[in-house]
Parts: structure tokens; C-alpha cells; sequence
């Protein structure tokens, strides 16, 4: 009984001690499994995202948006674990988790500036599969 | 009895009330009396929406014209998109017009918006003529600089804007 009651104590327990890390990570988990739903759903053969095609979003220079910002990196900077500066001259903390540990941990804020940036840059919408290469591209920085 | 606690119960409270009105002075005229001081946001979502692309700028700047003005166009704000959704404008609408130049932000303001007329509703603080004039011996080069990059950019010269001190 005595076992018993500790073992529940412990899984009672267990998630509020993870409670710190979870909070920023779990919203993080769930924005990219909605994200690989959507990306599978508007192509059947959607196999994960990559890294690798994030990192040549970010870089990338399109033609599509504003002239004075035509890649990510036009605000962020080329180093995602470096500050970047906003057209007016503000400094962005940096986008990989591994310096800004709270980024990407509001769905909102996270869509909102996918919203207004993907515009900026590409002058369109980014597709799911997009946002989930981007983002799986900073999380691993 | 009684009187000795009653006065070694006042001796702090006189104490405390010396100290309350003098800082109450040196304080006011801190804030007040350059016209350099204005209060930072101080309301949250306003600071985070409004302080990401730029020094989020003090209510008392601009007139409640102005900012009713800014606010009705998010969309298409100065070549950004600044928008938001429609309780969060509410929100920061009714935080800037309560703390504009011209209502409760007014004694800060007032100096600032000097020369602006009743019918103009300027939407940048960088037009109105106080602000001009306080930065007319300021070159162009000196504008153009890689390090300011743009008159908006106050916290480039103003290093304590962000407080609120907008002296040299
Ligand atoms: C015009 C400047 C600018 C450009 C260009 C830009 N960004 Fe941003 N971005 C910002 C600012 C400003 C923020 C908000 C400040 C912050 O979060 O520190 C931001 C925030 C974000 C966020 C939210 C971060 C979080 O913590 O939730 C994402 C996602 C993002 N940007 C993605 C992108 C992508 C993808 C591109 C390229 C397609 C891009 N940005 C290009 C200025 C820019
Ligand atoms: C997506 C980026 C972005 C966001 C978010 C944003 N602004 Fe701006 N804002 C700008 C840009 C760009 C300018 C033009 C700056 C320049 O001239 O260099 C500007 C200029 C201004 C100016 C005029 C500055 C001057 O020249 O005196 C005011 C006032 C202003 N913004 C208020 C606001 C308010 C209020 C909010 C929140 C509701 C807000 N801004 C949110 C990008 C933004
Ligand atoms: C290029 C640097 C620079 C930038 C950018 C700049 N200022 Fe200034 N500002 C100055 C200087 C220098 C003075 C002092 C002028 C004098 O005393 O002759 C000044 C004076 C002022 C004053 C008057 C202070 C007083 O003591 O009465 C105010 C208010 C002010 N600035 C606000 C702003 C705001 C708001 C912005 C951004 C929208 C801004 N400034 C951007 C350099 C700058």
C-alpha cells in the first residue's frame, strides 16, 4: 500500500518537475506536429521536415517582397545564434533556442511574425512545410 | 504611557514624511522639469507590440489625435505591417489615448506638442516642430550613419530612452 502510494506520488510529481522545461518545449512539440499535419495533408508524400531546407530559407534571397529585405537574414543576421536589428535599428535577441531559450514558445507570436515576415521577404505566405524546416532549423541551433 | 508610544510612533511617520515630500520635489523635477522625462509604457502588451520594431515610443509624444490615427491604420504602417488582432488594438488604443500629450500624459507633453495645431493629427514624432527644432543642428551625414540609420531610431543617441530620458 505504502509502495503503492508513493509510486502515484511520483507520477502525480514527475510532470510538475518537468513543469520548466516542458512549458517552453511542449508549445514548441505541438506547433510542429500541427505544422507536419498540415504539410502532410497538402502533400501525401511529406516524409518530416528538414533542418537543412530551413537553413536555405533563411539564407536565401528572394525577389518576391520588399526590396530593402530580401532574405530572413536581412533583420536576423547570417548567424541565428548572433542579435539581428530591426530596418529602424533595434536589436532582435537571436532565433536559436540554444541563445533565446523562450523563442517560439507562443503559437501566437509565432504566427503572427511568420504572418508579417514571410510577406516582407517573399511577398506571400510560407507554406507549412516551410515553417516547419524553419523552425526545425533553429530549434537545432 | 500612552504618550511616550504615541510619540515614538510619530517620530517615524514625521521622518517618513520628510523624506516622501522632498523626494516628492527632487523627483517632480526630475520628471518634469527639462522636458526630457516621459514615462515609459508602462502597459505590457502595448510595450511588446509597439517596442519590437522600434523604441516602443511614450504616449505623451504625440497628441490622442495622433495616436487614434496610427492605431486605425496597422496594416499599412510606415511600410510594415504592424497589426494586430482586434481586442489587442483596443487594448493599446485605450492605453495611448489615456496617457497621450494632450490628456494624461499632458504634463510631460505639452512642451513637445507645442506648435502643433488643434486640426493636425501628425503621425510622426520626428515631424512635429519642437523635435525639429530641439534637432536642427543634427546633419544629414550624421542621420545617414550606419549606426543611427533612421531619425526613428532614438535610443541610438538617446541612450536612456528606454527609461524615458530623452536628454543629450
Ligand atoms: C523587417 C525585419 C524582419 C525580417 C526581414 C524578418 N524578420 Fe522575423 N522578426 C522580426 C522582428 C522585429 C521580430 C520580433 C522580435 C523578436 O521576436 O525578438 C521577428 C520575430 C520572428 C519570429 C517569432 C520568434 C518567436 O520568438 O516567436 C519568427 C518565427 C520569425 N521572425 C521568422 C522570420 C522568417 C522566417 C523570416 C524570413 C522569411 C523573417 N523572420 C524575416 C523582424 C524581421
Ligand atoms: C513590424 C514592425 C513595426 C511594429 C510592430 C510597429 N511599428 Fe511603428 N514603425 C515601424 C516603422 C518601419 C516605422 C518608420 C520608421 C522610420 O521612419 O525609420 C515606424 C514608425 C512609427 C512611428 C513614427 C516615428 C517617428 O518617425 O516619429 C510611431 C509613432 C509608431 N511607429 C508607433 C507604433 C505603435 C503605436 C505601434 C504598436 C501598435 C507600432 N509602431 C508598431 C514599424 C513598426
Ligand atoms: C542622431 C542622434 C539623435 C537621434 C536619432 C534622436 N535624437 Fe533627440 N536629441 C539629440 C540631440 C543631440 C539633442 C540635444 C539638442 C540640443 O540640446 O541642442 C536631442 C534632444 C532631444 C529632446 C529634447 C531634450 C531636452 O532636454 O529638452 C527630445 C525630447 C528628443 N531629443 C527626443 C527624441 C526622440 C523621441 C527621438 C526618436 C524619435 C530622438 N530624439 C532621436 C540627438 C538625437
Amino acid at each position: 500500500m505504502k509502495t503503492a502510494t508513493t509510486a502515484l506520488l511520483a507520477i502525480l510529481l514527475l510532470p510538475a518537475l518537468l513543469l520548466p522545461v516542458s512549458s517552453v518545449a511542449a508549445p514548441r512539440d505541438a506547433l510542429l506536429a500541427s505544422l507536419a499535419a498540415a504539410a502532410k495533408a497538402a502533400d501525401p508524400a511529406f516524409s518530416g521536415f528538414s533542418a537543412s531546407r530551413g537553413e536555405k530559407l533563411h539564407v536565401t534571397r528572394f525577389a518576391g517582397g520588399k526590396a530593402q529585405t530580401p532574405s530572413c537574414t536581412s533583420c536576423h543576421g547570417d548567424n541565428p545564434r548572433s542579435a539581428g536589428r530591426t530596418p529602424v535599428g533595434k536589436p532582435i535577441d537571436a532565433l536559436a533556442v540554444s541563445v533565446t531559450p523562450t523563442r517560439y514558445s507562443d503559437p501566437a507570436k509565432v504566427e503572427k511574425w511568420f504572418t508579417r515576415n514571410c510577406n516582407e521577404v517573399l511577398g506571400r505566405q510560407c507554406t507549412p512545410l516551410e515553417m516547419g524546416d524553419w523552425l526545425s532549423f533553429m530549434i537545432a541551433q | 504611557m500612552n504618550s511616550i508610544t504615541s510619540k515614538i510612533a510619530l517620530r517615524p511617520i514625521a521622518l517618513g514624511l520628510l523624506v516622501l515630500i522632498v523626494s516628492t520635489i527632487l523627483f517632480g523635477r526630475a520628471q518634469a522639469g527639462g522636458g526630457h522625462f516621459y514615462p515609459p509604457v508602462a502597459d505590457a502588451q502595448t510595450r511588446d507590440e509597439c517596442g519590437s520594431c522600434h523604441l516602443a515610443y511614450p504616449a505623451a509624444m504625440l497628441p490622442k489625435r495622433s495616436w487614434s490615427r496610427i492605431m486605425g491604420d496597422l496594416k499599412n504602417h510606415f511600410g510594415a505591417d504592424a497589426s494586430v488582432d482586434a481586442a489587442t488594438a483596443e487594448h493599446i488604443s485605450r492605453y495611448l489615448l489615456a496617457n497621450a500629450g494632450d490628456t494624461g500624459g499632458q504634463r510631460y507633453g505639452a512642451k513637445l506638442l507645442r506648435g502643433v495645431s488643434p486640426d493636425n493629427a501628425p503621425l510622426r514624432i520626428t515631424e512635429l516642430p519642437k523635435w525639429v527644432r530641439e534637432h536642427r543642428k543634427i546633419s544629414d551625414a550624421e542621420w545617414r550613419s550606419q549606426k543611427i540609420g533612421s531619425k526613428a531610431n532614438c535610443a541610438a543617441c538617446h541612450a536612456d530612452a528606454e527609461r524615458g530620458y530623452f536628454e543629450e
